[in-house]
């Protein structure tokens, strides 16, 4: 085999569509393209009989009771949304404060902030170096005006992979409510609403080699049943909570994507774990100075994020152009910030300039990895050797102790 | 972000990297920016007795369109009088490379590199000049 560029590695962006899935999407876009909601023609009824099918395989999937606790949204940023204002509005007049971390996705962060404008208080709760919450922390932060719990499963930047259960147990026995935005986890490591006493969960599936533009919120139906506040109005689809015309290729696809994970999501997340531990080990064989953000172990499997010490994020990032990865370097945003989540961790200013985050996935393959880690150590060094840190560092220099004149 | 294609040819063959014996009374250095803001340039001119920059070099550690600032900052001081070095601008700079807004600070960054490395030399000379009396 050839190798092919350019190489994606960037699979907590987003994922391609697996072809199985396509294959399960297209009939529904032509020949069985009913409106799920039409009740008077087989149109409808066969559509709606897809979307109630991919319900209980999505529930399946998470460890839900039933299908009724899927609600399909657009993706999990409006999931996040519904999930948090939904919960914040119904349950406001009982008390109004929520807790969440600092790491979460910005679906989570922008939503507590507007809900924060609107009298309700939020505790974002730190990390630890290793960008796991502490479970006691939550435990110490809930008060009798606390309705929401909001941590993700698994962190989309550096792949940490949250206390859920122990949260869980917190949470059911304080009587608040626990949403998780499990986008990143779902699949890839063991994730169920049951046994995590999750009450919400937001899903997307283009995470998950399903399409982009659809995704869902898992909400709880009996101990406790949760109640949302819908946050769009309409025909009163979905059990009142989202209205809209469901997406049914966009949901058959996310269903098809979903039995994929539940079939072969063990055996796929060995080999895309030793993929990442071929790539991290092929990297430090050719380079020093080299750190792991993020928890050594209870991270992603596919998820490697590396700060490469003297070297900036972007540059490097130039240097492989033909590997598609990101990095939590400012220069990648707007806001000339590097990234808040490895700022949250403690990790220093520089080192987060000097992240990058490989995301492996279902399609990369060894020789892939063989290729990136040659080509990543070769650049590193290359970029160290116009590095004026990197010599200051090798003549013996404390750069935190230079003044630097910052602009 | 697509990047110019003078930034991309700067970035991938810099000009003039390297490093002066910042101890040689006619070396001047430059040293800008700070590691947490994401890009530090280290500029560095060597001055004949007529005042004429003979050589330059740089190291930068930042993104691309740093990188390519400073290569071209070396590029255009060479073989300027100090003086004529010390009026480019950074609008030059940017104009040149063809960088967007959120760049607009490298070329900032590498001007301040090119005055920082004079205002050194000149210190220097000037101290020499003190001692000979
Ligand atoms: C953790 C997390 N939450 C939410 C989202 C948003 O998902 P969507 O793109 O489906 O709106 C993403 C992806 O960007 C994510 O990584």
């Amino acid at each position: 085999m050839t190798l092919k560029l350019p190489i994606y590695m960037d699979n907590h962006s987003t994922t391609p569509v697996d072809p199985r899935v396509l294959e399960a999407m297209l009939p529904y876009f032509t020949k069985t393209f009913g409106n799920a909601a039409s009740r008077t023609h087989s149109f409808g009824w066969e559509a709606e009989a897809a979307v109630e099918a991919a319900r209980d395989t999505i529930a399946e999937l998470i460890g839900a009771e039933s299908g009724k606790e899927i609600t399909f949204t657009s993706g999990a940023t409006e999931s996040d949304n519904l999930a948090i204002k939904g919960v914040a509005e119904y349950y406001g007049g009982k008390g109004k404060h929520i807790i969440t971390t600092t790491i979460e996705h910005k679906a989570v962060l922008d939503t507590c902030k507007r809900l924060e404008k609107q009298g309700f208080s939020v505790t974002y709760l730190p990390v630890g170096t290793d960008g796991i919450v502490d479970p006691a922390a939550i435990e110490a932060a809930i008060t009798d005006q606390t309705i929401l719990v909001s941590v993700m499963l698994a962190n989309n930047e550096m792949g940490a992979i949250q206390p859920l259960e122990a949260i869980g147990k917190i949470t059911r026995a304080k009587g608040v409510l626990l949403h998780s935005d499990a986008v990143q986890g779902i699949g890839k490591t063991p994730f169920s609403v049951k046994t995590m006493n999750v009450d919400l969960a937001s899903i997307t599936a283009h995470k998950m080699y399903g399409p982009k533009g659809v995704g869902c919120l898992y909400v709880r139906r009996s101990k406790p049943r949760v109640r949302l506040m819908a946050q769009m109005d309409g025909g009163g689809h979905e059990r009142g909570n989202r209205s809209g015309t469901l997406n049914v290729p966009g949901i058959v696809g996310f269903a098809k994507a979903a039995e994929l994970m539940l079939r072969e999501g063990a055996a796929e997340n060995a080999r895309i774990l030793a993929l990442r531990e071929r790539l991290h080990r092929g990297i430090l064989a050719k380079t020093d100075e080299v750190i792991l953000n993020g928890h050594p172990e209870r991270r992603l499997p596919g998820n490697l994020n590396l700060s490469f010490a003297f070297v900036e994020g972007e540059s490097l990032m130039m240097a492989i152009k033909d590997v598609a990865v990101s990095s939590g370097s400012a220069c990648t945003s707007a806001s000339l910030e590097p990234s808040y989540v490895l700022r949250s961790m403690g990790l220093e200013e520089t080192l987060a300039h000097s992240s990058i985050r490989f995301g492996i996935g279902r399609f990369n393959t060894e020789e892939e990895i063989d290729y990136v880690a040659e080509l990543v150590s070769s650049k590193v060094n290359k970029l160290r050797s116009i590095s004026p840190l990197y010599e200051m560092h090798k003549d013996g220099i404390d750069l935190n102790s230079v003044q630097w004149a910052a602009h | 972000m697509a990047y110019s294609e003078k930034v991309i040819e700067h970035y991938e063959n810099p000009r003039n990297v390297g490093t002066l014996d910042k101890d040689d009374p006619n070396v001047g250095t430059g040293l800008v920016g700070a590691p947490a803001c994401g890009d530090v340039m280290r500029l560095q001119i060597k001055v004949g007795e007529d005042g004429v920059i003979q050589e330059a070099k740089f190291k930068t550690f930042g993104c691309g369109s740093a990188i390519a600032s400073s290569s071209l900052a070396t590029e255009w001081i060479t073989g300027k009088t100090v003086d004529e070095a010390a009026t480019i601008q950074n609008s030059q700079i940017a104009e040149e490379l063809s960088l967007p807004p959120v760049k607009i600070h490298c070329s900032v960054l590498a001007e301040d590199a090119i005055k920082s490395a004079i205002a050194d030399f000149k210190q220097k000379r000037a101290a020499r000049k003190a001692l000979e009396g």
